[in-house]
């Protein structure tokens, strides 16, 4: 795993409140990490704030699960 | 009246700058013990006021889930503590198994809210602008989460607001709960108040109206109501909250009666900002309107819990009304400000001392006024200087004053089985 993903792993473990080792690649925010709308919203500026990206609208609401949110981060990093 | 139902306190939640509940809480008031201390939740170094009474140790995963307790300002996890023990002592999670939702309601009082919330979020919109704004910004900051985070969590489904008149938030709070029972809205009622807002602005705001005392060399004795070298109040933060419930609906599910919530009265001073009128006359009217709630006399109050800041200008006033009210009896009644120890919790102020009136009622002692020695002609009621004393209370007032000028007095009577 790269350190990127480390990462994000540890953002959204931290940000929702669950253990790291429930945060996989396919796990969906929503579904099973229990993430609420406001919750989503906090993570996508987590995730700007850490990786220093603008995060658009549409793109964040495309990120439904933890791999969604990784592979994205990678391909827009700096 | 006859037709009017009694409400009587069956639960009590106390986190305060002495204690972190009820028992802890009540122990350090009793003994005399100061919850002042330097400030410690930010560098106050440069700040005119570098003291106040904390709530130490406090933590709110003991009864909130991380995640929640993360997105929650620390005057909401106060109230979920405090929330969480009164339920406790009443039995009523278990209650509410049969009991309809929407005849249990919330008022709980804030007088500032999530202030810290308020500080951070504004500093992340001046430094990297509105982009950083929390989502949970709004949520964390308004005042009225409290009740609502409490509904949710033991399915309250009645009545459900918040009572904001600053340093009488709860008290309103607590009085309006009683009238919603009163009035058949609700059976049951989680009532209380909350505040934490020992933060940079809120400590630069109050030095700044010269109303907080200046003794940074000694916090401990920095509240000293009554006295005459008093300078100023001492903030303080925490959290109460009341059981309130109908006399037959306790006795009906044998919950513990700890005291009977008797009156309420309410007033303004219709007079300045922060000054209180001359001669108390906007407080006479609350205390004479609790003891007309409450069907009460002069000679049966054995004890008040004076609102006492430890500012020059209320503790001479209220002096003046309570001898007003109470005429002849003024002089056998005892008095104390237990701000003395838990500082001014603002908000949270009026039903944290209700509940110790239900305490002091409950278990016949009277908890002192601390840090007193020097004599004030303006104030010479007994103010229990000399520790704590115990005797029979049959009856006690509590008095609440805000900035704005909101008047509350509450009536709290024993209990004894009938």
């Amino acid at each position: 795993m790269s350190d990127a993903a480390a990462k994000v792993r540890e953002i959204i473990a931290n940000e929702l409140g669950v253990e790291i080792e429930k945060v996989t690649d396919a796990a969906s925010f929503v579904e099973d990490l229990g993430a609420d709308s406001l919750d989503t919203v906090e993570l996508v500026m987590a995730f700007e704030e850490e990786f220093s990206v603008e995060i658009p609208d549409e793109d964040a609401e495309k990120m439904q699960t933890v791999g969604d949110a990784i592979r994205y981060l990678a391909e827009h990093q700096d | 009246m006859s037709d009017r139902p009694r409400v009587v306190v069956t639960g009590l939640g106390l986190v305060t700058p002495v204690g972190l509940d009820v028992e802890s809480t009540w122990s350090a008031l009793l003994t005399g013990e100061s919850g002042a201390a330097p400030i410690t939740q930010f560098d106050a170094s440069e700040y005119p006021v570098r003291f106040a009474c904390e709530v130490k140790g406090f933590d709110p995963e003991s009864y909130m889930e991380r995640k929640e307790a993360r997105r929650a300002d620390r005057f909401l996890q106060f109230a979920m503590a405090t929330a969480a023990q009164a339920t406790a002592q009443a039995g009523l999670e278990q209650a509410m198994e049969s009991i309809e939702p929407e005849r249990v309601g919330v008022i709980v009082g804030s007088g500032i809210g999530g202030l810290s919330t308020l500080e951070d979020q504004h500093a992340k919109l001046l430094g990297k602008g509105p982009g950083r704004v929390s989502p949970f910004f709004i949520p964390m900051f308004i005042g009225d989460m409290a009740a609502g985070m409490i509904s949710m969590r033991y399915g309250a489904q009645g009545p459900n607001y918040a009572t904001v008149s600053a340093c009488a938030s709860s008290a309103h709070a607590v009085g309006a709960a009683l009238r919603a029972i009163r009035v058949g809205e609700a059976d049951v009622m989680i009532a209380g108040g909350t505040e934490a807002t020992v933060t940079p602005l809120c400590m630069a705001g109050f030095a700044s109206m010269k109303a907080l005392s200046e003794r940074n060399e000694s916090p401990e004795t920095a509240s000293r109501p009554f006295d005459a070298t008093r300078d100023g109040f001492v903030l303080g933060e925490g959290s109460a909250m009341l059981i309130l419930e109908t006399l037959d609906h306790a006795l009906g599910r044998g919950a513990p009666i700890i005291a009977e919530l008797a009156g309420f009265g309410q007033s303004a001073d219709a007079y300045h900002m922060t000054a209180p009128s001359p001669g108390g006359a906007g407080a006479q009217i609350a205390m004479r309107g609790a003891m007309r709630d409450g069907g009460l006399t002069a000679d049966e109050i054995d004890y008040v819990n004076a609102h006492g800041t430890s500012t020059p200008a209320n503790d001479a006033t209220e002096t003046a009304a309570l001898k007003a009210v109470l005429g002849d009896r003024a002089a056998n009644v005892r008095v104390s400000s237990t701000k003395s120890m838990t500082g001014h919790t603002l908000g949270a102020a009026g039903a944290l001392e209700a509940a110790i009136c239900a305490l002091v009622c409950n278990r016949g002692s009277v908890p002192p006024t601390i840090n007193y020695k020097t004599p004030d002609p303006e104030c010479d009621l007994d103010y229990t200087v000399a520790g704590k004393v115990d005797t029979e209370v049959r009856a006690a007032l509590t008095n609440s004053f805000g900035f704005g000028g909101h008047n509350v007095c509450l009536a709290v009577r024993r209990w004894d089985g009938e």
